[in-house]
């Protein structure tokens, strides 16, 4: 479904992403993880056309998607945003982002599940920061796309609209679509992931099954197989640094 | 473009600050009439607030109000749209707010005062035609300034500069200039100058319609020499269109370049 082709990104002299090649196919949930600044975030983005890769493609069901826009029909993309516009009601944003994505929408499903129906004829401005991001929720998934990706869902959600969440996103998959999320909340990865890429420092350090992962790094559990992976690439890097 | 323009317009018509800015000339604008009851007169003293306040405002609100927008026009970014169409519709929703405030907030007072059928009338145009457009060149400007500078404290002092620039440190250079060389025939180099400036422009074009030229001496000669020709007109609005076409065309040019 998503391909990179051998894309590099620089910012400046800082080289974000280097030389990636990678393959996601859907149905199912991958977690995209690494430590920060290891290239997640400008790895979606370029996908979603927001950052111009410095080199290298990238394919969407086998066409290339720079300089293009079209594509975006089919996804939903839950952004970190935290600022909207102040002004705008709740119901307002949700019938301009109808606007301008039109389909099928099922917002009220979102507005149920996180008791958003008291909050409809509020402005931005004066809602608090986990409603805020139940209303983003609700802005960028309540179209039925094939293509999910979640940067951050977690973010300021309480423990039982999390579980809702994760209620649907579960849902999502067993209907057959693609997932891709990136999170810092490892329990949140383990529990709905069925395949980890993991990121370190512009490469895919690892991209397969989450047993694979236990397997390979002889852990129990994905806390402490990222752990290992991160305290052996520490071990490796000193060890090069002494030689030098 | 359009739907983002609508809701954008939307967005600013409510916002606290734009209220405060029409209120703000609609104030001026009665307290004039009231102390004065020459038309021309209250005329002549919004010109002077216009000239420095709406490159101000337009420049401040734009750069402002994109920096507020930074993250929903990343929002905007991941959907099917292209990058020209979220700046401009976003641009133009907060030029229309901008121009509705000055035509509200001066408009509304001279219309009920009897503007429209007073002698007036095409200076009164003039005015508003001017506070509209200086508004639009500096919102473009700011705009490009916030496109340009990620870095929101940065971005703000960059455009009070500019602001600064065109409204008194220009006006300056040029003064210095003509008593530099006073000795050398300067219209050219006036007119250039003149031309060179958007703000220097609109009062221009205002004086020179209150039939001041008189009491300008020899530049009011040159100047309504320049000005009464189609020639002089056809450079005014070329120049005035080049102060909207060349920031629009830059924005163009740095938004696709941009990561975001």
């Amino acid at each position: 479904m998503i391909s990179f082709q051998n894309l590099n990104k620089y910012y400046k002299k800082n080289h974000v992403i280097k030389g990636i090649t990678l393959s996601i196919n859907g149905p199912g949930i991958v977690a995209l993880l690494g430590p920060n600044g290891s290239g997640k975030t400008t790895l979606l983005k370029s996908f979603l056309g927001m950052v111009l890769p410095s080199s290298g493609d990238i394919l969407f069901n086998g066409e290339s998607v720079l300089k293009q826009y079209s594509y975006r029909k089919q996804i939903s993309y839950l952004s970190q945003i935290s600022r909207f516009p102040d002004n705008l009601t709740v119901n307002e944003l949700i019938s301009f982002m109808k606007e301008i994505k039109p389909g099928k929408t099922r917002e009220h499903q979102f507005i149920q599940m996180f008791n958003l129906q008291q909050e409809l004829e509020k402005k931005m401005g004066s809602l608090s920061g986990g409603t805020r991001q139940k209303v983003n929720i609700t802005l960028a998934l309540m179209h039925d796309d094939p293509l999910i990706i979640l940067d951050e869902p977690s973010t300021g959600l309480d423990p039982l609209s999390l579980k809702e969440l994760k209620k649907f996103i579960t849902e999502e998959r067993e209907r057959g679509k693609l997932i891709v999320i990136t999170t810092h909340i490892l329990s949140l990865a383990e529990a709905l992931a069925d395949d980890i890429i993991f990121l370190l420092e512009g490469h895919v350090f690892f991209n397969g099954s989450m047993s694979a992962l236990l397997n390979d790094q002889g852990e129990i559990n994905l806390e402490n197989a990222i752990a290992h992976i991160l305290k052996s690439t520490k071990k490796v890097k000193d060890a090069e640094d002494i030689k030098i | 473009m359009l739907k983002i323009l609508k809701y954008s317009f939307y967005e600013m018509i409510r916002s606290r600050w734009i209220f405060i800015y029409s209120g703000f000339y609609l104030i001026a604008s009665m307290a004039l009439l009231l102390l004065s009851n020459d038309i021309s007169k209250v005329l002549i003293s919004l010109t002077n607030i216009i000239i420095i306040l709406t490159p101000l405002i337009g420049i401040l609100f734009g750069t402002i109000y994109y920096y507020n927008s930074k993250e929903f026009i990343q929002l905007l970014m991941a959907q099917a749209l292209s990058r020209w169409s979220i700046f401009t519709g976003m641009y133009l929703g907060l030029a229309a707010a901008l121009c509705i405030s000055i035509l509200i907030g001066i408009g509304i007072p001279l219309i009920a005062y009897g503007v429209l059928g007073s002698a007036e009338l095409s200076l009164f145009l003039l005015l508003i035609t001017m506070a509209c457009v200086l508004s639009i060149v500096f919102s473009l400007m700011a705009f490009l300034i916030a496109l340009k500078f990620d870095d929101k404290v940065k971005g703000l002092s960059i455009s009070i500069f500019v602001w600064l620039f065109f409204a008194i440190i220009y006006d300056g250079i040029f003064l210095l200039l003509l008593l530099g060389f006073k000795e050398y025939p300067l219209d050219k180099l006036t007119i250039s100058m003149i031309v060179l400036n958007p703000i220097d422009l609109a009062r221009i074009l205002i004086l020179m319609k209150l039939d001041m030229s008189a009491m300008m001496g020899y530049t009011g000669a040159v100047l309504s020499k320049f000005l009464g020709k189609n020639i002089g007109m056809i450079i005014i609005s070329f120049s005035l269109l080049l102060w909207v076409i060349l920031p629009l065309w830059t924005i163009r040019r740095v938004s696709m370049k941009k990561d975001f």
